[in-house]
């Protein structure tokens, strides 16, 4: 793995190992000095087109723990239109010798260019693209379902284990999701099974050829007793009927795709709720909903350090003996398949 | 001005003979063309198909206004290289050609470059708006004599602005070449709305915005009487609904380009701009339907939508990117690589596809000719067996969009002749300092 761009781009055990590393991580982060000196020398450049104090916050905190050099570089406005494109933006952190660029941005499979122009030799990280992919996010889904689901309800090891046998409901709004696209891919590497949850509207054409079922009715998944239940955020600007909206009315999009108390009580005792935040509380999901101690919610924030310290150790340190001279301190931690690492 | 003799050359892929250009007309034919050709410029074409100068109802020469893309020197070299003794220039410059003057001038641009005809398209509303006529029959009447008229580009949306439009061209025989996209199910679209759209996270636009207006401006055509040419088809449904147009005896033509014949959605993956396109590249179901339309003629020609951009607006993220290939240099290996050497087509069709249907439709009397004695000759001399593969740097026109770069395909243009003058003679061009 030179880049991660999408959560296709990882197969089962790259998926697993990225959980694992993540696992060994966030062991690390519960000592006293949390820091490692996995990446000293390194630069990370986080590039954000998009405003995402949250994922940029996640990123350079992960970066930082691993002792790597971060620039923040927040190119926000559009890129389309001219001024300071992509293209010249990655000729100049090029120039500056970033290891890895942590992008977000609006358009769709930008950082796809950005891996593949040939204007960075760094790693690219897609911490979001448009309606496209969020792969961190979904690992951290993963991460944070695994801990729950597996290994007798969490009280075990998941180490080495993957996501079999578990059935995750993903409501909302599906077509512009990248969170979707993601979790779709990876939960079903993982060998979940995948339910999408949303209005017609806000189902993408072409989504039969998804490994997921689609149900209009979230009552009706919620009776199967889905094991997770996963909440997208929807857009406040896609709310309104008027200019072709995709519902009539927040209050009619919440009586069918809330989650709420009577909904939540519906659950099997062990299900998780997640969401990948900011949350419109009254909109997808409701105050109790969201504070309910199934919500996982506040966890997710936390293991999204890990998941990205993971991603970047895997990314970086692997082909680089140089990078873990020194005390040797993070490496006795991290316990990580070399092969994987460079593959 | 120079003869040529044509020796054993293959008039629309038949029996081998020998072909007497003179005095800018196709002079003899057979023994009789030997026989008067005793001093002329002696063309060795064995095995050589020779074809009508080919006719582009649908080019983009991008000058006034975006000279950086293409101009219309660069653009009819690389249409001469192609093989085209004709090409219809789109009206969507900077300024627009919605005046008789601006079509003027492009009309004497192509005139002076002298590499082959520029027909330019007059824009059907003022600056392209889709609010006002333009003054259609200022640019009829100019020296451009303008008979397509198209906001190619934008949708003639308003249905009141069209219908006018499709009657007032009527006076002076012209035709309203459509772009048919439903402006509100396509907006922010990047790609054709389907599975891989889906997956790429690209807003789709779907089919059913071009058949929507496909269908509603051939019952418009048939209302008022009109004729109406529906720009670069794309979809298996647009097929159908011209087939069913022609069998109720409605006025329509319908124009496919070489990609939409070769190539599908899936070269999305990899968010490589070249492949975005407007309309967008199809599914293999559409791109099966348009090489049938083709074949069993409903769908008439073939066009470029030769649409040049300079560098920097193509080299970047697939969003910022603009819609467009270049065309010109590659069209007709397309049309020999998915439809003659698959047997789906003769030379006889591919003459009609491109040449003799967009020659009609542009109301061109001196191209798309039958190869006889006391025709122009305005010719193309094809090498069939030829195999090149397509490097953009080396092409003539100003941009390197071209979504075959690096890609073998069959066929290449020996030779094209502009009323008996050679433009492009052994894979070159012949400059201007070699005319006689
Ligand atoms: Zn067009």
């Amino acid at each position: 793995m030179r880049h991660l761009l999408s959560a296709a781009d990882l197969d089962r055990d790259e998926a697993v190992l990225v959980l694992d590393t993540a696992g060994q991580m966030a062991a690390t982060q519960a000592r006293e000095i949390k820091k490692l000196p996995t990446l000293r020398g390194r630069t990370v450049v986080n590039l954000f087109f998009e405003d995402s104090t949250r994922t940029r916050i996640s990123f350079e905190t992960a970066a930082k723990r691993l002792s790597a050099d971060v620039i923040n570089f927040s190119a926000k406005g559009s890129s389309v239109s001219k001024g300071e494109s992509l293209k010249d933006t990655a000729l100049t952190l090029q120039a500056m010798g970033a290891d890895a660029v942590v992008i977000r941005h609006q358009a769709s499979g930008a950082p796809h260019t950005l891996a593949y122009s040939g204007w960075t030799h760094g790693a690219v990280v897609n911490a979001g693209d448009g309606m496209h992919q969020h792969p961190t996010q979904a690992l951290l889904d993963a991460y944070t379902l695994r801990r729950h689901l597996v290994g007798d309800g969490g009280r075990a090891d998941a180490t080495g284990r993957d996501l079999a046998g578990v059935h995750v409901a993903i409501v909302g709004d599906v077509l512009h999701s990248r969170v979707a696209r993601s979790n779709v891919q990876l939960l079903r590497t993982l060998g979940a099974r995948v339910t999408l949850v949303a209005p017609p509207t806000l189902v993408p054409v072409g989504v039969h050829s998804w490994p997921a079922e689609v149900s209009y009715d979230l009552d009706e998944v919620l009776a199967t007793g889905p094991d997770a239940v996963m909440m997208l955020r929807v857009q406040r600007e896609r709310m309104s009927s008027a200019g072709g909206g995709f519902f009539p009315s927040p209050l009619e999009y919440t009586r069918g795709y809330g989650l709420d108390a009577r909904r939540l009580a519906v659950l099997p005792d062990h299900a998780v709720v997640l969401h990948p935040g900011p949350m419109n509380r009254g909109l997808e999901i409701s105050a109790d909903a969201a504070d309910s101690p199934r919500a996982v919610i506040v966890e997710q924030v936390a293991n999204g350090v890990a998941v990205r310290m993971a991603v970047l150790y895997l990314l970086l340190a692997g082909g680089e003996p140089g990078a873990r001279t020194g005390d040797g301190q993070g490496r006795t931690h991290v316990r990580t398949d070399e092969t994987r690492a460079h593959a | 001005m120079t003869t040529y003799l044509l020796t054993g050359a293959r008039p629309l892929g038949g029996d081998p003979t020998d072909v007497l250009l003179a005095d800018g007309v196709v002079a003899a034919l057979g023994a009789q063309a030997r026989r008067a050709g005793g001093d002329a410029h002696v063309v060795e074409a064995d095995g050589l198909v020779l074809l009508p100068g080919l006719v582009d109802l649908h080019t983009h020469l991008r000058e006034p206004g975006r000279e950086d893309a293409e101009t219309v020197e660069s653009g009819t070299r690389a249409a001469a290289l192609g093989g085209f003794t004709a090409v219809h220039a789109m009206a969507n410059t900077t300024p627009t050609q919605d005046t008789a003057g601006v079509v003027e001038q492009v009309w004497r641009l192509g005139r002076d470059a002298g590499w082959c005809d520029v027909h330019p398209v007059g824009a059907v509303t003022v600056g392209l708006a889709g609010e006002r006529l333009a003054e259609l029959s200022a640019m009829a009447r100019s020296a451009a004599a303008v008979r397509v008229f198209s906001d190619d580009g934008r949708c003639v949306h308003d249905p009141v602005v069209m219908r006018r439009a499709l009657e007032y061209v009527k006076a002076f025989d012209g035709v309203v070449a459509q772009h048919a996209q439903e402006p509100r199910l396509t907006e922010g679209a990047q790609m054709h709305e389907g599975v891989v759209s889906a997956e790429l996270g690209l807003t789709g636009w779907p089919s059913v915005a071009e058949e929507a207006i496909v269908a509603r401006d051939v019952l418009l055509a048939e209302h008022v009487g009109s004729r109406l040419h529906v720009l670069h088809l794309s979809t298996a449904g647009s097929v159908e609904i011209v087939r069913w147009a022609k069998a109720r005896g409605i006025d329509v033509t319908a124009e496919v380009t070489p990609h939409h014949l070769m190539l599908t959605d899936e070269r999305a993956r990899g968010y490589d701009p070249r492949f975005k396109v407007n309309p967008p590249l199809r599914t293999a179901e559409d791109v099966e339907a348009v090489r049938e339309g083709l074949a069993d003629g409903t769908i008439d020609t073939v066009g470029t939508d030769h649409a040049p951009h300079a560098r920097e607006d193509k080299d970047c993220e697939w969003a910022a990117a603009a819609f467009g290939m270049t065309g010109l240099e590659t069209a007709l290996s397309v049309v020999q690589a998915v439809m003659v050497d698959t047997g789906r087509m003769t030379w006889v069709d591919v003459a009609r596809v491109m040449s003799s249907a967009p020659a009609r439709i542009g109301r061109l009397t001196g191209q798309g000719r039958p190869i006889a004695p006391g025709e122009p000759a305005n010719l193309t001399l094809v090498d069939p067996a030829a195999r090149r593969v397509v490097v953009p740097e080396q092409q003539a026109t100003a941009s390197v969009n071209s979504p075959f770069a690096g890609q073998e395909l069959p066929g290449s243009v020996v030779a094209t002749f502009l009323r008996g003058r050679a433009t492009v003679l052994d894979g070159a061009l012949v400059e201007q300092g070699a005319r006689v």
